[in-house]
């Protein structure tokens, strides 16, 4: 019988909606096994979040330890690993998030286990655990086989699984934190928030997204011209923040901005998880890119296949006579 | 400080076609382009940021064919003064399609270990897999800690104080004891170019090969294995505007218009 864990993810008091994804997979898979789906809760001052994870669980474990408080992946790892160790038949289940990606991999060293990272899916085939994801920047999928099916560890990315509610009443356990001291090797100093910057982007009916396809930082000023006709302002995806060509405030993704304007013209972006994230609440999406099989398309509502550098100058040029 | 930087090479794929080969495990490479991953470049250029400020050396490994030596040239190039390629063809044709994120990160263990260094840097995600694992198995294994999807590193040995980027913009900042193992997010720095020169200078220097059963190693059981590729199914998928790039701007103009969109 293998029981299935899930490490609840929380940050400066609250929790991350990820908890409830990992939560509803691992009642699912839980079910499915026959076991037990167990809520992972480590930090301090926990009691509060307690009563929000009870529908989602069979059991609680709970770590009340103040050397917890902020993620750290030593301390993280130290008390995961004392928990599953004790486990005969574990699957654990994280998110593949700035925690799970910086935790997961090492804790699946120390115990023995193997890991499929950054999973949209998890099947059960034949007893096997396959993990369901993208490869080659989601122009494929892949069926990735756990074959240590005793020890898995799953990390799951955000928005895979919509939570769901569900009725049960989880027995709240404590285990003692096995911490002695306060983690020896590295120590959270601080959280920087993202600083405010000249424009919130977030407040714009109308966005325009570039991407690499933009290939220089003269030819912003293309975009920048589309944008002032129709009132929008100009956001992008990561590579051109890594550029240096635009701000980090102009970033567009689940390292920057999420933003719900009423129109979103994607120029020169393939659409990269990572930034669809970040845009595809917009009510009308329009991409433009050269290349027929870019992601962005499945995500949005109109498509022109061409040449970004043809296509942009004269639809300025036509929107600014229908404006006229 | 001794700054060991580990590389790997990878397909363009963004804007290439790709298809999954006979075996349906893998993809078919003939037609790719192969440059160093990006993530990587960026934990390179960090690497030889550290040295030009603190002195020391920078060492660049890389597991794979001999396809690779050439990646690793380029690093030597741009500022690298060593580079050590491991030999996986001797893993068996079964094997090695396969090699696992852990099989990966044994052979650096195993190789590292025989150096001296205070720093390790990967990048943060390789763009091929997309799995950000071997990093961070890589410390395990050496019993050294790490931080993953760092932004920014400032020495102060023995320790360093290292930003890492979480979700929504915001910042870890944390301090961390040397010898440690960071991987590097995109837009840490500015990598550089290699000149003509030093391109041309670094094709005479010699890379060690070190074979993998060289290393010691045994054991090739894989913790994790591809079944299949496929590509995704086809879900919602955009209206695409068909004709002239005069004709689509127009289409997409009276859309504009009529939708109410502007």
């Amino acid at each position: 019988m293998k029981n299935v864990f899930a490490l609840v993810e929380h940050r400066q008091d609250k929790i991350r909606d990820i908890s409830y994804e990992l939560l509803t997979k691992g009642q699912e898979l839980a079910t499915l096994y026959g076991g037990e789906l167990t809520a992972l809760l480590l930090g301090n001052e926990l009691t509060k979040f307690i009563d929000s994870l009870k529908p989602y669980a069979h059991r609680i474990m709970i770590v009340e330890d103040a050397k917890l408080k902020d993620f750290n992946a030593e301390s993280y790892q130290i008390v995961l690993s004392n928990i599953l160790k004790q486990e005969q038949d574990f699957l654990l289940l994280m998110g593949h998030t700035a925690s799970g990606m910086d935790l997961g991999a090492s804790l699946s060293v120390e115990l023995g286990a193997s890991i499929a990272t950054d999973c949209t899916g998890i099947e059960i085939e034949n007893d096997n655990i396959i993990a369901i994801r993208q490869m080659y920047e989601g122009k494929l999928l892949a069926k990735v086989n756990l074959n240590i099916k005793a020890k898995s560890i799953i990390t799951i990315r955000e928005g895979s699984f919509p939570p769901q509610v569900s009725n049960l009443s989880a027995k709240v356990l404590d285990f003692t934190s096995p911490l002695t001291a306060e983690p020896s090797y590295r120590r959270f100093v601080e959280y920087i928030e993202a600083p405010l910057g000249e424009v919130d982007i977030t407040k714009s009916d109308i966005i325009i997204g570039i991407g690499r396809g933009i290939k220089e930082k003269e030819n912003l000023l293309l975009v920048e011209e589309l944008a002032k006709t129709i009132g929008g302002i100009v956001g992008c995806s990561r590579p051109i923040v890594d550029a240096g060509w635009l701000p980090k405030d102009r970033q567009v993704g689940s390292s920057g901005k999420t933003v719900k304007p009423k129109l979103y013209i994607a120029i020169g972006i393939s659409g990269a998880f990572q930034h669809i994230s970040g845009m595809k609440g917009a009510e009308t999406i329009i991409a433009i890119n050269k290349d027929p099989n870019a992601p962005i398309f499945s995500e949005a509502d109109y498509g022109i296949v061409d040449d970004l550098f043809k296509v942009v100058p004269i639809l300025k040029n036509k929107l600014t006579a229908m404006k006229a | 400080m001794n700054i060991v930087v580990c590389i790997k090479r990878v397909p363009e794929t963004s804007e290439s076609e790709i298809k999954v080969d006979e075996s349906g495990k893998d993809i078919i490479k003939t037609r790719l382009t192969f440059d160093i991953n990006e993530s990587d470049n960026y934990a390179l250029e960090e690497a030889i940021l550290i040295k030009e400020k603190l002195g020391g050396t920078v060492t660049a490994i890389s597991c794979g064919s001999p396809d690779n030596d050439a990646t690793l040239r380029m690093a030597i190039a741009k500022g690298a003064d060593t580079a050590i390629r491991i030999d996986t063809a001797d893993l068996g044709e079964e094997v090695q399609p396969q090699i696992d994120s852990f099989k990966i990160a044994q052979l650096l263990k195993t190789a590292i270990s025989k150096l001296e260094f205070d720093i390790i840097l990967t990048g943060c995600m390789a763009k091929d897999d997309g799995y950000s694992q071997v990093g961070q198995m890589v410390a395990e294994l050496l019993g050294i800690p790490h931080a993953a999807l760092v932004t920014e590193i400032k020495i102060d040995a023995p320790k360093a104080r290292a930003k890492r980027e979480l979700e929504a913009g915001l910042l870890e900042v944390l301090d961390i004891t040397l010898p440690a193992l960071f991987t590097i997010q995109t837009g840490i720095n500015e990598p550089r170019y290699a000149s003509l020169i030093a391109i041309r200078r670094a094709a005479a220097k010699e890379i060690k090969i070190l074979k993998w059963n060289e290393l010691g190693m045994q054991d090739t059981e894989l913790r994790a294995t591809i079944e299949s590729l496929f590509p995704p199914p086809i879900g919602k998928r955009a209206e695409i505007l068909q004709g002239t790039t005069d004709e689509t701007a127009t289409k997409l103009t009276n859309i504009v218009k009529e939708k109410g969109l502007i």
